[in-house]
């Protein structure tokens, strides 16, 4: 569904990413794990064309993507949930989502896909005329999974979503991962550094150090290699 | 007696207030969007009475009632000014969005004295007659000394303006993806916001709404030249400041608190100070309380 081929990705003379190849299959969830700096929130940067890739393909059901902007990268389904949630800290709950559903025009099922979402999390519509800037940080990163799911994700890329959470909702949002990956078919490429987690969950994985894959294997496979487990895994 | 000048001079600083909210607005949006002091902004507002004039001027030897005249001058005028400023922000500041802002501010000034000097040379040094685009209403009649027909037409335009751009800004799709913009530029890409498009309406609103302040203010005291710009300009930042810039409300609230304090101070003390009291405020403000009267703090990351 979503191919990297070689891509690289410079900050200035920084090379951020080298010779990147990734591959992500429909209905899949792929994990990218790496220690902080290893150039994981760069990568789903490039796919959405943030910050664009120098060289290298980047193509999306068959479609080459990595010279468009990013709202056209997003009209094609392709959501980011940012690391840092990035709630709208000014706009109420309701409008973050709103936002969500910015590219989309059925009002009916936009209404709709609300209401689902107040149904999976009650907080949130009882805090729905709140600002985002209010919420904590459990309540944001609902939020902006939420507003990431107003988007209707063909491929949905989270950055971080446990960070900085308490362990009780670090479980929470993952078994929300594995629920809109099976309920909707939603395929999910998913960075993490809590690797343990992360490996449970996910189907392949792939590991990142200094802007390069150094390992990419199934999920049981990593959680049995010497290194990762010595690396990731603190076993 | 009194009280009438009292009141004269209160109409007096609504009208001010009027005027610089209407420049204020598009100070304060486009800083809230591109975090940038569009220093050519009041160029704009010059640039809308000069094409207002020429309009009208060239309007009034076809004999067409005085409404028609005002209503085509000042249409045109606000939709060449639009188009100035959305060529402003292609040319000057689209190129520089990724460059350090202190560049693109030089490039504002820049683009400023460009604007004056072009009209400098391709219109007058002196300053023009402006002809009387609103007329006298009756029934302002009784109180002629107090509120003029031009004023009224400016608070009422004020007004309206105020009120269409609160509900485009808090209810509409574009008005939401303004502020989202303004509040995490990157986030709102990637909800699929297409930002240039966002930046060009933001300059294309600011732009119209100076314009008409200019086209109204010039019909008011019927003169303009070249420079009317920039000190008005000035004191609109001044008032943007003064409520918070990137605040839209504070925009509103600062300009009508410099037009009363101008109006009042130049009243009853002398009129010789006019320009000292706005610069006085800017001073205090950036002392005291530089984030504004209505101005966000920043807000922490939980």
């Amino acid at each position: 569904m979503l191919e990297l081929e070689n891509v690289n990705t410079y900050y200035g003379n920084i090379q951020a990413l080298s010779n990147l190849s990734i591959s992500i299959g429909e209905g899949e969830i792929i994990t990218l794990i790496g220690a902080n700096g290893a150039g994981k929130s760069t990568t789903l940067m490039t796919i959405c064309g943030i910050v664009p890739a120098l060289s290298g393909k980047i193509t999306f059901e068959d479609e080459r993507i990595e010279r468009l902007s990013t709202d056209r990268i997003v009209a094609k389904g392709i959501i980011q949930v940012p690391e840092g949630r990035r709630i709208f800290p000014y706009l109420t709950v309701r409008e973050n989502l709103d936002m969500g559903a910015y590219l989309r025009n059925d009002k009916a099922e936009i209404k709709r896909d609300i209401e689902y979402i107040f149904e999976i999390f009650p907080i949130l519509a009882e805090r729905r005329n709140q600002t985002g800037g209010t919420l904590s940080g459990g309540e944001q990163q609902m939020l902006a999974i939420s507003r990431g799911l107003m988007g209707k994700p063909r491929l949905l890329l989270l950055d971080e979503p446990s960070l900085g959470l308490a362990p009780l909702i670090v479980t929470q949002i993952f078994s929300i991962i594995r629920k809109i990956n099976e309920e909707n078919d939603t395929t999910i490429f998913l960075v993490e550094q809590n690797a343990n987690q992360a490996l449970k969950v996910a189907h392949r994985g792939y590991v990142m150090e200094t802007g390069r894959i150094t390992l990419a294997d199934t999920c049981e496979n990593l959680m049995q290699n010497d290194d990762v487990r010595k690396a990731y895994l603190g076993v | 007696m009194k009280f009438e000048f009292f009141l004269e001079l209160f109409v007096g600083g609504l009208t001010r207030g009027s005027i610089y909210a209407l420049i204020a607005l598009g100070y304060t949006m486009v800083y809230g969007i591109i975090k940038l002091i569009n220093f050519a902004h009041g160029e704009i507002y010059m640039i809308g009475a000069f094409t207002a004039l020429i309009i009208a001027s060239v309007l009034s030897f076809t004999g067409l009632p005085l409404l028609a005249i005002a209503l085509i001058a000042i249409t045109l005028a606000v939709l060449y000014s639009a188009a100035y400023g959305y060529t402003m922000e292609k040319i000057a500041y689209k190129p520089l969005r990724q460059a350090p802002r202190l560049s693109a501010l030089i490039s504002a000034i820049g683009m400023s004295l460009f604007l004056q000097n072009y009209v400098l040379l391709a219109q007058t040094p002196d300053f023009l007659p402006f002809p009387d685009l609103i007329g006298e209403f009756g029934f302002l009649k009784p109180v002629e000394n107090i509120m003029r027909s031009s004023q009224f037409v400016i608070l009422v335009v004020t007004a309206v303006v105020l009120v269409l751009l609160t509900i485009l800004i808090k209810f509409t799709r574009i008005g939401k993806a303004m502020r989202a913009t303004a509040q995490d530029q990157v986030m709102a890409r990637l909800t699929g916001i297409n930002i240039n498009r966002v930046i060009s309406i933001t300059f294309i609103i600011g732009s119209a709404t100076a314009a008409l302040g200019g086209v109204l203010i010039s019909s008011h005291i019927s003169q303009i030249n070249f420079y009317i710009g920039f000190i008005i300009g000035i004191k609109a930042f001044v008032a943007a400041v003064l409520g918070g810039i990137g605040s839209l409300p504070g925009a509103v609230l600062g300009s009508f608190v410099l037009g009363f304090t101008e109006s009042y101070a130049t009243g009853y003390i002398s009129s010789d100070y006019e320009d000292v009291f706005a610069f006085a405020f800017l001073v205090l403000i950036l002392i005291f309380k530089p984030s504004g009267i209505l101005g966000k703090p920043e807000l922490q990351k939980v």
